[in-house]
C-alpha cells in the first residue's frame, strides 16, 4: 500500500494529458518561433517581437526559447543583455527613452527630463510601481537638428520642451495612444506619408545628387541588365567613390574582392545603424529615397553575385518600418526586386530589413554581421574580413546607405560624370548631418572639398568656438582650422558636424559627455577600452573640478596612445575627444589645472565618508574629532 | 656612509608584505648596517621622530585612519613605496568596491547568517574611537603620490631586498624575471 502512491506519481509523470498546458505566453513565443521558421540565426528578431509584444522578455520566454531554440539560457541572456533595447525586467507600459546625447543637453534637455521626473514621480532608469511609465536615457537617435527627443513605445517626439513632458505625461496618465498624443503636425516630405505619420522633419537644406528629386524608380537597373557584373564593378571603380559610412574603403575594390571569393552564396549588407551621435543623413534618405537605395542594393547584388540583400536599420529608426515595407512591395511590383529582375532569366534578387536593438558598436560592419546573426554584437577579428567570411561565413559587403544610393547615380550617369564631381581623390558628394549652433542646422548635399569655413557661412555658424567632425570618433577642431577641407586626405568624415558655439563650455558639456557615450557603447572585449576610456574621463572630470595637475594631462596623452591596441574602430577613437581637444584647445585644460602643484589624485576624505558616516549614524569622524 | 632612515606601516593589508620583509632571513643582519628604522611595526616604533629617506607601505585605504597615516608618510618620506597588492590596487578587500556601502555594512552586521538576530538594536558599529569606513577602499596612489610600485602578494623577500638595496645605494634595481611572475 505504501508503494501505491508513488508508482501512481511516475506514471502520471509519463502520461501525456497532465504535461502542463502550453501557457499564454509560450503560445505567443510559438508563433513568433513559426514566424522565423526556428532559425536560431534570427534571434534578434524573435526577442525583439517578445520584447514588443510585453514590454520585456519575461525569464519564462527565455527558458521557452532554449527548449525550442536548442541554445542554452545562458546564449540567449547574453544576447539579450548587450542591446539597450532588451530588458529583462518590465520596462513600463509607455517606455520613454530620453536622448542624452551632447546635443540634446545644450538643447535643453536637462529641463525636460527633470519635468518627466516630477510628473512621473520616478527618476530616470526606473519604472512607476503602477507599471504605467518608465523613464529611460539612450544614446543619440538620429534627431540632432531637432532636439531634445525622445522616443516613446517607438514613436519619435522631437523638440520637447518641460511644459510638453508635463502634457504627455498627463496624455499617458489619461490613457491616450501614443499617436494620440502628438500635439504637431506631422513632418515635411514624406514623413507625413500614411505609412510614416511622425512629427518629424527633414530639414534638407541642400539637394545633390543623391537627394535630388530627378531620380525615378529602375533608372539604374535598367543600366545594369544591359551589363555584366564585371562592367559594373569597372564602372564602381572609375568613379572612384568611397564608403560613405566613415571608414572610406573605395567601393569598387571591396566588390570587386567579394565578387572573387570562392563560395558563391554572396550577401549584400546595408548599413543603416547610423549610431554616430550627430549624424541623422541616413535617416532623411531611408524617408525619402528608400526606392533608390533598394535599387542600389539590387545593383550591388547583382555586381558581386548575392541573391539576398539585408538591410540592417537601427531600432530607433522603426517608425521607418512600414514605410520602407511598403516601399519593398512596389518595387517588388514593378519588376525592381525578386525572380527575374526586369525580365532577365535568372537575375534574382530579394531584401529583408533586420532590425537591431540599440548598441552603436553594431555599426562595425563585423559587429553588425554578428548582431544579424542573433548575437552579441561584438567586432569579429580581422583577418577574414566580411568579403571572404561574413554572414552565415559567406562573402559580404557592408556598404553605408549614402554609398549605395551614389551607386546608382553612378550607374545611371557614368563613373567618368561622377569623377567630376568633389576633388580628385574624393569623388562625388556627401550628405552631411549639420547640427547644433547655427542658424539652419539640417541636411546639406554638397561636393567634397568644401571647407569648414565654406560650411559654417552655409549654414549661419557665427560665433563659433569649435566644429566637432565626424562625431565623437572624429575630431574637434578651433578656429585657426576652418580652413581645413572636407575630403577623405584632410578631413575625413561620415557627415557629422557638430557645430559649438563660444557660450559652451566644450568640456564639461561636450568633450564628457562623448566619453561617457564609448563608456556606455564599448562591447568590453579589449581592456583597454573597457577601461581606459573609464580612466580618461575620471581624468577629465578632476580636472573640470579644478583638481588635475600637469601630470594629468600627460597622462592622458600617453594613455591615449595606448588606445590602439583595440581591435575596432570604437575603441581606437575613443579617446579622440579628449586627445583631439588636447591638441585644439590645450588652454581649456591648462586654465583648469592647478598650476602651483605637481601632483593632486583629486581625493576628497570628506567625499569619502559621507556614505560610512550616513551608514553608521555618526555627525563627526574621528579625525574631525581630535 | 650615513645610514638611510626607513619607516613601514601596514594599512588596510594582513601584515604578509611586512612578514616577507622579515623573509630576507639573514640579510637583515646587512639591512641594519645600510638603515635604521623609524616609525615601523618593526621595532614596535609608533610615531615619527624626524623625516626619512624610505617609506614602504603596505595595504591600500579602507577607512580614515589609514588615509591619516598615508598623509603622514607622503609628509615624512622623501621616497614613498607601495609594497604589494593591497597598496597597488585595494587587494581582497577592494572586492567590496562593487557593492554599495550600506548594502555591505547590513550584511556584516544586520542580515549576514551569523549575525541575523542577534543585533537586537540593529547597530552599526559607531563608537566615536572607531575610525569612519571610506565609500570605496583606495589604492594608495589614488590618496597620495606614490614614487615607486612593488608588486606581488606579498612581494617575495628578494624583491623587497633588491629595491631596498637599490634606493639605499641609489643603484639600479635588479629585477629578475621569477621575481616579477606569478603563476
Ligand atoms: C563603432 C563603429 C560604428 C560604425 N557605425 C556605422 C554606421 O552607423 N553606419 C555605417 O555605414 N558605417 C558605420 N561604421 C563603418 C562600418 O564598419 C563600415 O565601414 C561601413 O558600413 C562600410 O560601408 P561603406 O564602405 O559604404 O562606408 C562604423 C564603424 C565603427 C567602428
Ligand atoms: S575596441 Fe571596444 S568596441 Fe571594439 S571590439 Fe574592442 S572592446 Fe569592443
Ligand atoms: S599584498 Fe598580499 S601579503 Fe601584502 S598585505 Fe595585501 S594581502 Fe597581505
Amino acid at each position: 500500500m505504501r508503494n501505491a502512491p508513488i508508482i501512481q506519481d511516475s506514471a502520471m509523470i509519463e502520461s501525456p494529458e497532465i504535461m502542463p498546458a502550453k501557457s499564454k505566453l509560450q503560445h505567443e513565443v510559438s508563433t513568433i518561433l513559426e514566424h522565423y521558421q526556428h532559425d536560431k540565426t534570427r534571434l534578434m528578431d524573435i526577442l525583439i517581437d517578445i520584447q514588443d509584444e510585453n514590454g520585456y522578455i519575461p525569464a519564462e520566454a527565455i527558458d521557452y526559447l532554449s527548449h525550442e531554440l536548442n541554445i542554452s539560457t545562458v546564449d540567449i541572456r547574453q544576447t539579450v543583455s548587450f542591446y539597450h533595447f532588451f530588458s529583462e525586467t518590465p520596462r513600463g507600459k509607455y517606455t520613454i527613452y530620453l536622448n542624452d546625447s551632447a546635443v540634446a543637453n545644450m538643447n535643453g534637455r536637462k529641463a525636460v527630463s527633470k519635468t518627466f521626473e516630477k510628473e512621473a514621480g520616478i527618476s530616470f532608469g526606473s519604472v512607476t510601481e503602477d507599471g504605467l511609465i518608465g523613464l529611460f536615457n539612450t544614446s543619440c537617435i538620429g534627431m540632432n537638428d531637432q532636439e531634445p527627443a525622445a522616443l516613446i513605445n517607438g514613436a519619435v517626439f522631437t523638440r520637447l520642451t518641460p511644459f510638453r513632458a508635463s502634457e504627455i505625461i498627463r496624455d499617458i496618465r489619461a490613457g491616450k495612444q501614443v499617436e494620440e498624443m502628438f500635439v504637431a503636425s506631422y513632418g515635411d516630405g514624406n514623413n507625413s506619408s500614411e505609412f510614416i505619420k511622425a512629427v518629424v522633419n527633414n530639414h534638407i537644406m541642400k539637394r545633390g545628387p543623391v537627394l535630388s528629386d530627378q531620380f525615378k524608380p529602375g533608372e539604374g537597373i535598367k543600366e545594369i541588365v544591359k551589363m555584366s557584373p564585371e562592367d559594373v564593378i569597372k564602372e564602381v571603380k572609375i568613379s572612384n567613390i568611397r564608403g560613405r559610412g566613415g571608414a572610406g574603403f573605395p567601393t569598387g575594390l571591396k566588390w570587386e574582392f567579394c565578387r572573387n571569393a570562392a563560395d558563391q552564396t554572396r550577401y549584400i549588407f546595408c548599413n543603416a545603424d547610423e549610431g554616430e551621435p550627430g549624424t541623422f543623413k541616413d535617416r532623411v534618405i531611408l524617408t525619402e529615397k528608400p526606392f533608390m537605395l533598394f535599387e542600389g542594393m539590387v545593383i550591388a547584388g547583382y555586381a558581386i553575385g548575392a541573391k539576398e540583400g539585408i538591410l540592417y536599420l537601427r531600432y530607433e529608426y522603426k517608425y521607418l518600418k512600414k514605410h520602407l515595407e511598403n516601399a519593398l512591395q512596389k518595387i517588388r511590383k514593378l519588376k525592381l526586386l525578386g525572380k527575374n529582375i526586369l525580365g532577365k532569366k535568372g537575375f534574382n534578387f530579394d531584401i529583408r530589413i533586420q532590425f537591431g536593438a540599440g548598441a552603436y558598436v553594431c555599426g562595425e560592419e563585423s559587429a553588425l554581421i554578428e548582431s544579424a546573426e542573433g548575437k552579441r554584437g561584438e567586432p569579429r577579428d580581422r583577418p577574414p574580413f566580411p568579403v571572404e567570411k561574413g554572414y552565415l561565413e559567406k562573402p559580404t559587403v557592408v556598404n553605408n546607405v549614402e554609398t549605395l544610393c551614389s551607386i546608382v547615380k553612378i550607374i545611371k550617369n557614368g563613373g567618368e560624370w561622377y569623377k567630376n564631381l568633389g576633388t580628385k581623390e574624393s569623388t562625388g558628394t556627401k550628405v552631411l548631418s549639420i547640427s547644433c549652433d547655427c542658424r539652419y542646422p539640417g541636411i546639406y548635399e554638397v561636393e567634397w572639398g568644401f571647407s569648414v569655413n565654406d560650411i559654417l557661412d552655409m549654414v549661419g555658424g557665427d560665433d563659433v568656438q569649435a566644429v566637432q567632425v565626424g562625431g565623437p570618433s572624429g575630431s574637434c577642431i578651433a578656429p585657426n582650422e576652418f580652413n581645413r577641407t572636407l575630403c577623405y586626405t584632410d578631413l575625413a568624415t561620415g557627415g557629422s558636424l557638430i557645430i559649438i558655439g563660444n557660450h559652451r563650455d566644450l568640456l564639461k558639456g561636450i568633450i564628457l559627455n562623448f566619453m561617457d557615450f564609448f563608456i556606455d557603447e564599448s562591447c568590453g572585449s579589449c581592456t583597454p577600452c573597457r577601461i581606459l576610456t573609464v580612466l580618461l574621463r575620471d581624468k577629465l572630470k578632476k580636472i573640470i573640478e579644478g583638481r588635475g595637475v600637469m601630470q594629468d594631462l600627460e597622462d592622458m596623452e600617453d594613455w591615449g596612445k595606448i588606445m590602439k591596441a583595440n581591435r575596432c574602430g570604437l575603441g581606437l577613437t575613443a579617446a579622440n575627444p579628449i586627445l583631439t581637444t588636447l591638441k585644439n584647445f590645450k588652454n581649456l585644460y591648462l586654465n583648469k589645472i592647478q598650476i602651483n602643484k605637481d601632483y593632486d589624485t583629486g581625493f576628497r576624505l570628506d567625499e569619502a565618508l559621507r556614505e560610512g558616516m550616513k551608514a553608521s549614524n555618526r555627525k563627526v569622524s574621528v579625525l574631525e574629532n581630535k | 656612509m650615513e645610514k638611510k632612515v626607513v619607516a613601514t606601516s601596514s594599512l588596510a593589508g594582513c601584515f604578509g608584505c611586512h612578514m616577507s620583509l622579515l623573509d630576507i632571513d639573514e640579510r637583515i643582519l646587512e639591512l641594519i648596517e645600510l638603515v635604521e628604522f623609524d616609525k615601523s611595526p618593526v621595532n614596535d616604533v609608533k610615531k615619527f621622530s624626524r623625516r626619512v629617506d624610505i617609506g614602504l607601505i603596505e595595504g591600500g585605504c579602507c577607512n580614515e585612519e589609514n588615509v591619516h597615516v598615508l598623509k603622514e608618510f607622503r609628509a615624512q618620506c622623501k621616497v614613498l613605496v607601495s609594497v604589494g597588492e593591497c597598496a597597488i590596487m585595494g587587494g581582497l578587500q577592494a572586492i567590496r568596491n562593487t557593492i554599495p556601502l550600506k548594502e555591505c555594512l547590513d550584511e556584516a552586521y544586520l542580515n549576514g547568517p551569523s549575525v541575523k538576530g542577534c543585533n537586537e538594536e540593529s547597530i552599526i558599529p559607531n563608537d566615536e574611537e572607531l575610525p569612519v569606513i571610506l565609500n570605496k577602499v583606495y589604492p594608495c596612489h589614488e590618496i597620495v603620490k606614490i614614487d615607486y610600485h612593488l608588486p606581488g602578494c606579498p612581494p617575495s623577500a628578494d624583491l623587497i631586498w633588491n629595491a631596498l638595496r637599490a634606493l639605499v645605494l641609489d643603484e639600479k634595481m635588479e629585477m629578475p624575471y621569477e621575481l616579477v611572475k606569478y603563476d
